[in-house]
């Protein structure tokens, strides 16, 4: 029963995450701490940057984690043929069609209207994350003050950075942690 | 069967090598496929790339789905699926067996707090990137979908799927409302 919860969950993750990468994170994030107890957000959390210092898709790293943690390597394997069940479908039928009438304008226009929203989902995520990294908590306190102003601080610092010098968001992702482990330590 | 055994290496290695996702990996196998082994032409690979961008998905594995059914059919699609997902799904599983042991461990607490801040950021550029790029069309549709969806998802919890295919509705009726436009225009 969990096996299939599992998948059919991951399937509908790789079904509706559309416009790669970033995308998939509110779905999981709606999956797997909101929809079914499988993650707290502290380790959705953890999962993400578990990801984005890992190679490979975010879909698919969340995929394998969630699996082994509620239902071991086979929960894993299941978790991860659910997340690309649909896109083997659907990149197939694309592709035919694509040779077949050689045009995607409808798909195109779909995909550019959903552009926005995508984007808009992101940012939600994104901001859920934030309030986690600086209050470590789902939502915002009642007391906003409360807020651990280190890491507030390696926040600000790597998005100015991130801006003004576009770095490979690896190194964002070491020298925060690095940063983490010596502030925290000092203070 | 050589050609077999290169597709899963070739896919094997991008993916085991590539942080960054799928933006990262299409010019890497561009590069492999198109460059060095010669098994798709310049202008297939911009196709494919256009539709592993228009399915859903993680677009590496779109991608290396496409490259592979291209070059070797179902079966090649089978071992670039495989190739492509093996590395991940074997890092992190590693990952996840010290998880426990390594989340219990106070520098690596520090150091996971700092790097989630790390993502935080990281998530925040890319979104800046993003909204910029839709705001230079300088059309209001999309600035409108945009707060809407924002308001939905942040203040009002709204279904992400039902979004999803709100505005995927939105995009199609604007689409076809252009090209009509555009077609009409062209006649007069």
């Amino acid at each position: 029963m969990i096996f299939l919860e599992l998948f059919w969950s991951f399937v509908q993750i790789g079904l509706f995450s559309i416009g790669g990468g970033y995308a998939a994170m509110p779905l999981i994030q709606d999956q797997v701490v909101d929809l079914h107890p499988w993650l707290t957000m502290a380790q959705f959390a953890d999962i993400m940057a578990i990801a984005e210092m890992t190679p490979g898709p975010i879909a698919i790293n969340a995929a394998t984690f969630v699996g082994i943690q509620v239902a071991g390597l086979p929960g894993a394997v299941l978790a991860t043929l659910g997340c690309i069940l649909p896109s083997c479908l659907i990149v197939m039928t694309l592709a035919y069609l694509y040779y077949r009438f050689r045009g995607l304008r409808t798909v195109q226009g779909i995909l550019a209207g959903l552009r926005p929203a995508v984007i808009a989902m992101i940012a939600s995520a994104g901001i859920s994350l934030l309030i986690m990294a600086v209050y470590g908590q789902r939502s915002l306190p009642a007391n906003l003050a409360t807020i651990d102003k280190t890491a507030l601080a390696i926040f600000a610092v790597g998005f100015i950075i991130l801006r003004k010098w576009k770095p490979n968001p690896l190194l964002i992702m070491a020298s925060s942690g690095l940063a983490g482990v010596i502030l925290y330590a000092v203070i | 069967m050589e050609k077999y055994w290169k597709l899963f290496v070739s896919t094997f290695r991008l993916s085991a090598c590539t942080f960054g996702g799928g933006f990262v990996i299409i010019p890497l196998m561009r590069k492999k496929f198109v460059e060095e082994l010669g098994w798709i032409k310049e202008e297939e690979m911009m196709d494919l790339t256009a539709i592993a961008q228009s399915s859903p998905g993680a677009i590496a594995v779109n991608a290396s789905i496409l490259v592979g059914y291209h070059v070797a059919g179902v079966p090649g699609a089978l071992l670039t699926i495989l190739g492509t997902v093996l590395p991940p799904l074997a890092i992190i599983s590693v990952i996840s067996l010290f998880y426990q042991a390594f989340r219990n461990n106070q520098i690596v607490t520090m150091a996971m707090a700092g790097m989630l801040c790390g993502v935080a950021a990281v998530i925040f550029d890319v979104v800046v990137n993003m909204v910029r790029s839709i705001a230079s069309h300088k059309r209001i549709l999309p600035l409108l979908v945009m707060a809407g969806a924002f308001t939905a998802v942040r203040f009002f919890s709204v279904n992400i799927i039902l979004i999803i295919f709100v505005c995927g509705v939105i995009g199609a009726i604007d689409t076809y409302r252009r090209e009509k436009a555009q077609k009409e225009g062209g006649r007069l």
